[in-house]
């Protein structure tokens, strides 16, 4: 037998096997959403009901969605001061430095935190905090997972802006210089301009990211099933209603959440798309 | 020792024992270099690669300053006054460069390109100058023609040698009183390579040009002046005409005739 074939063949079974798994995934989790779907029809998707009483058994995902896409928009407003700043510290203003490339790793290593260790601090150092400011009585709800999710999602950010940023060619930054340009102005007229699709695609990115945090979620937002109307209010997002609740959770139940799942699967699968998509333009 | 056959009256740049070195433990990279340069003229910088004629372009207009570690000695006069004593800013808008790769801003449009320099400042100018400008220069680089109906498309979409065209329009904006070119052509096409040398044999006449070239050719064909560096010393300084047919320095002979470089 000659390596070659060997090579090829071992290849070949790898890849497929990951064909057939993510395969699989799709096709348990449409035919596992196909029992709530006939029994409401896409009305689930903008039905506010969550009722599991039987015989009365009524489910609509609306108030997850609305929770998920509240919650990650708010993520995204708080974490994008800091990203655009610290990516602009590490990969202009100081590049190269010392305690950029500190900061660099910090980042890195923020990201690489569990999300369990995330919800734990936010559980017990953050949501006291909240009370103790006297926003929310118990310190559950939008803002409090907003904050986590920020906190969560701004080293992703972060490091696709910082290496966006440093892949400006050096030679528009010295024509701009070359023509008395200040450093400020280098920055604000050719650094930002020719990064911007790339810096975009960054924030998108970690906006999918903060669509399917789960575990630090559903610690901290306050699990109610019920569309949140202001900022200190609880709520669910896709993730944490599954996680709170798939252990109880058969029959039609079982199926909306799954169906849940799917539209959450779904929705950050566009949104992965659409960001590399900028991404691979821009490069 | 340093072969400096010129007598230059009223020089726009005098250079006086210029050294550079990337940090301070370095080699020279320039090694006390001194040269006065002449104005509404030429004048070529030469040498094979690494003799240091890019780093003694760039220390004219200070571009050394945007990277701490380079130490810079020695002094340079722009019509008599010390470059030091003036802000980088201000000196940058006297002293224009153009750079080896055509870099139009690809996120500007052509005409914005050109007054890129007066945006970067913050210059605001009322459109009838802006216009003015704009149309000037382009027709001092002889770009004007080919680009007046597409004015506001993005500079990227120009050929190689219209693009590096547009960049010396760009350093022409401010009407500098001189234009620094490292290599402008050492990425074009020979057509569009002898547009550009053509431009500059027409644009000495309201500006002073140091040119930095490693095609001895180009400058035997446009300059005035040349200089020839190896190993960052300045070995021979002289009007081009005579560098080529009698160089005086051994090494200046064995480059100019294709021995090393």
């Amino acid at each position: 037998m000659n390596s070659e074939k060997i090579t090829k063949g071992v290849l070949l079974v790898a890849s497929f096997l990951i064909l057939i798994i993510t395969c699989g995934m799709i096709l348990s989790l449409v035919s596992g959403s196909i029992p709530v779907f006939n029994e409401f029809g896409f009305k689930f998707i903008i039905s506010t009901a969550w009722n599991p009483t039987e015989d009365k058994e009524n489910y609509g995902a609306l108030p997850f969605i609305a929770g998920t896409v509240i919650t990650s928009l708010l993520a995204l407003i708080i974490c994008l001061p800091m990203a655009f700043s610290t990516s602009l510290f590490i990969g202009e203003y100081f590049r190269g430095k010392w305690y950029s490339k500190a900061l660099g790793t910090m980042v890195d290593l923020l990201a690489g935190i569990p999300s369990i260790v995330y919800g734990l601090w936010g559980f017990y150092v953050l949501r006291p905090f909240i009370v103790d400011l006297g926003l929310s009585s118990q310190g559950y709800g939008i803002f409090t997972s907003g904050l986590i999710l920020a906190i969560m999602i701004i080293p992703y950010a972060t490091s696709i802006s910082t290496e966006i940023i440093t892949m400006v060619p050096n030679d528009l930054k010295e024509a701009a210089y070359s023509l008395g340009a200040t450093r400020f102005e280098v920055i604000k007229s050719v650094v930002v301009p020719s990064a911007r699709s790339g810096i975009f695609a960054s924030y998108i990115l970690a906006f999918g990211r903060a669509l399917g945090e789960t575990m630090a979620v559903t610690m901290l937002i306050g699990n109610t099933n019920i569309i949140p109307t202001g900022l200190f209010d609880t709520g669910n997002t896709m993730a944490s209603v599954i996680a709170n609740q798939f252990g109880e959770a058969e029959g039609l139940k079982l199926s909306a959440l799954i169906a849940i799942g799917l539209l959450l699967f779904l929705i950050t699968g566009l949104i992965n798309a659409i960001g590399k998509f900028i991404i691979k333009k821009f490069a | 020792m340093i072969l400096n056959n010129l007598e230059v009256e009223n020089p726009v740049l005098s250079i006086k024992d210029l050294s550079v070195a990337y940090d301070k433990n370095a080699k020279n990279a320039v090694n006390a270099v001194s040269a006065e340069v002449k104005r509404n003229a030429i004048t070529a910088i030469m040498g094979p690669s690494g003799c240091g004629k890019s780093t003694l372009l760039r220390a004219i207009n200070r571009m050394h300053d945007l990277y701490p570690a380079i130490v810079t000695e020695g002094n340079i006069f722009l019509n008599g006054e010390n470059i030091n004593k003036i802000s980088t800013i201000e000196l940058r808008r006297k002293i224009g460069m153009v750079f080896q790769r055509p870099n139009p801003f690809p996120t500007m449009s052509i005409y914005d390109n050109v007054i890129a320099g007066y945006k970067l400042n913050g210059i605001r100018l009322k459109k009838e100058k802006r216009d003015h400008i704009v149309e000037e220069s382009l027709k001092d680089v002889v770009l004007w023609d080919e680009v007046k109906d597409s004015l506001y498309k993005k500079g990227t979409f120009l050929s190689g040698g219209q693009q590096q065209r547009l960049c010396i329009a760009r350093a022409l904006a401010f009407q500098p009183d001189v234009i620094l070119l490292d290599e402008p052509t050492s990425a074009l096409d020979p057509v569009a390579t002898s547009k550009v040398e053509d431009l500059l044999v027409k644009l000495k006449k309201k500006y002073s040009i140091v040119l930095v070239t490693h095609n001895m050719t180009q400058a035997a064909r446009i300059s005035d002046n040349s200089m020839f560096m190896y190993l960052g010393d300045l070995v021979e300084y002289g009007k081009t005409k005579s560098m080529f047919t009698t160089p005086q320095d051994q090494r200046t002979e064995e480059y100019l005739t294709g021995k090393f470089g």
